[in-house]
């Protein structure tokens, strides 16, 4: 602190405090609801404090799903998420470590068309070509599995670049004396390059993951079937669904629901998430 | 920069980088070369008859007024969300770091929002908002103000705009704050030495030497607001009432997948993509400025 204003210090606490106010509000409301009945849910002015409901109707939707728009229970939508989450997640750490590995520590022929191959591909997100994908994953005949919503998603140019750039400030010394020990690439890279890369694969983990599970569109377009809806897409549907009595307390549990995984995630791994946040740029 | 040390090996270079060589080509290369090829054929809804039709997809797009109202809207809605989106951003980005104590538990508090899928962000800020039961506008009305996002245009694209910022605070929050962490103390304390007030010292210091942080995010946060928001707009408008917060990558969505014009479509996809490639180079250029720096 260059000099003390109290008054400056005050203000500043006003701010964040509001900043904090605003950012929490509708996830407060979020779960105020979920606390509630239907009914209470129904009549304007909604209540702003906690009901006696939370068990009812999170066993309700976890168990049976919100019977109007989609019979499928939330569990099912948590585990499809989880799923779709995890693979592209460590789908795109594995492929993006072992491209990185061969780009950096081997001369190839090609090695830079490979490079630029993947380099481009930031330039080309989902969004812009969303039809002739779609054209090519049921080509493949990979709608509505679970192959369909990952493996299309976890080619990664940020998640190689990463580990390019890990591995470039790895120090040479350590690839001589593992050559004149006599350890081959592979020996290496296992015993060597993945335990020094563990800062790196944690904080892409927490970035990548949250990616994964808040998938939106994509998901949308591979699944028809309701048993491979993800647990974002649920939310989504029920909410926008024309109904003339929602039942919002459901509704707002599954949104409880389908949030508390990342941001847990984001919470108790907060050191990881900044870093990779920081890191990737993206 | 290269490595000296490297291992002599002929196939395993090879098969390392085909898993990921063989996605981007089936995934990236081959759908982006189709969107191009789409988008001079003139296809029906069966795919029964094609027809090539050079360049009359993209004169179509340009001679549709509702074209036209979807490019407004877009800049007026990306417009919206990076320039309210990284002011409040930075307003909160100076405050946290001003003060000593609590500034982690701000932190904490702050950053979590990024966490949210944008298409749940939406639906928590449309039962805010809603008409019948939404406690926000519900309080609009007791003071007199009617607030109904599903009937007028206008307040709908303000809403999206809301949930939009909520979503992409975090983030910009986080790069703010590390910028601002970054200067020099001994700078801003040789200024308050000096004479320079508080609102001085922002104006004349911080602000110049966070720039380039602010211009990175700039670039970062039109890309968000083209591309990262359809969940927004889909869980809470569907791009209307009447098309008011249909955004160009909405239009692609509702026209390929909703009005099987593909031809179209994939001619905005083309377009789209110009964009991007457009914005990512100008992102590339900055950053390898300010390696430089």
């Amino acid at each position: 602190m260059v000099e003390n204003r109290p008054w400056l210090t005050v203000f500043s606490h006003i701010v964040l405090l509001i900043g904090v106010v605003i950012i929490a509000f509708p996830v407060w409301m979020t779960f105020v609801a979920s606390t509630h009945d239907a009914q209470t849910m129904l009549r304007s002015p909604v209540p702003l404090l906690p009901g006696p409901h939370f068990f009812k109707n999170y066993r309700e939707v976890l168990t049976e799903g919100y019977a109007r728009t989609s019979g499928i229970p939330v569990t099912i939508a948590l585990f499809n998420s989880m799923v779709m989450a995890l693979g592209i997640c460590i789908g795109k750490i594995i492929i993006s470590i072992i491209a990185a590995f061969a780009i950096v520590y081997f001369r190839f022929p090609f090695r830079m068309a490979a490079f630029w191959a993947i380099f481009v591909t930031l330039m080309l997100p989902v969004e812009v070509r969303i039809v002739p994908t779609y054209g090519v994953v049921a080509g493949l005949g990979m709608v509505d599995s679970y192959s369909g919503l990952i493996i299309p998603l976890i080619a990664s140019a940020t998640a190689t670049f990463l580990f390019r750039q890990f591995f470039l400030s790895v120090p040479d010394e350590l690839a001589e004396a593992s050559r004149v020990d006599g350890a081959g690439p592979i020996r290496f890279f296992l015993d060597i390059l993945l335990p020094m890369s563990r800062t790196t694969i944690a904080a892409l983990f927490v970035i990548q993951f949250i990616y994964g599970w808040n998938q939106y569109l994509w998901p949308l377009l591979v699944t028809n079937k309701e048993s491979f809806y993800t647990a974002v897409m649920l939310v989504a549907r029920q909410a926008t669904a024309v109904d003339a009595t929602p039942s919002w307390n459901l509704i707002m549990a599954t949104a409880m629901l389908a949030m508390l995984p990342p941001v847990l995630v984001v919470i108790f791994m907060q050191r990881q998430f900044v870093r990779g946040l920081v890191e990737t740029e993206k | 920069m290269e490595k000296r040390v490297t291992f002599n090996e002929k196939t395993l270079p090879y098969l390392l980088v085909l898993p990921q060589i063989v996605i981007t080509i089936v995934f990236f290369f081959w759908p982006s070369w189709q969107a191009i090829y789409q988008s001079v054929l003139l296809e029906d809804a069966f795919g029964g008859n094609t027809r090539f039709v050079w360049l009359d997809n993209f004169a179509h797009i340009f001679q549709d007024p509702a074209y036209y109202r979807s490019v407004m809207v877009t800049a007026v809605f990306s417009l919206l969300v990076a320039g309210l989106g990284l002011a409040v951003s930075l307003l909160l980005a100076v405050m946290a770091d001003r003060i000593v104590r609590g500034a982690t538990a701000y932190r904490a508090f702050l950053v979590w929002p990024y966490a949210v899928a944008p298409a749940v962000a939406g639906v928590l800020w449309g039962f805010l908002f809603n008409p019948a039961v939404g406690i926000v506008a519900w309080t609009l009305r007791t003071v007199g103000y009617d607030f109904n996002y599903v009937l007028n245009g206008g307040q709908a694209l303000a809403l999206v705009v809301f949930a939009a910022v909520w979503s992409q605070i975090s983030y910009n929050f986080l790069f703010f704050l590390a910028g601002l962490q970054s200067i020099p103390k001994s700078l801003i304390e040789a200024a308050a030495i000096d004479g320079a007030g508080p609102g001085r010292r922002f104006w004349t210091i911080i602000f110049p030497l966070l720039s380039p942080t602010g211009f990175f995010l700039l670039v970062v946060n039109v890309i968000y607001a083209f591309f990262g928001t359809f969940g927004v707009v889909d869980g809470l408008t569907k791009g209307g009432p009447a098309r008011a917060t249909e955004i160009l990558v909405f239009k692609v969505y509702n026209d390929g997948f909703r009005g099987q014009d593909l031809g179209g479509s994939a001619a905005q996809s083309v377009i789209l993509m110009a964009i991007v490639i457009l914005l990512t180079v100008v992102q590339f250029r900055f950053i390898e400025r300010r390696v430089h720096y």
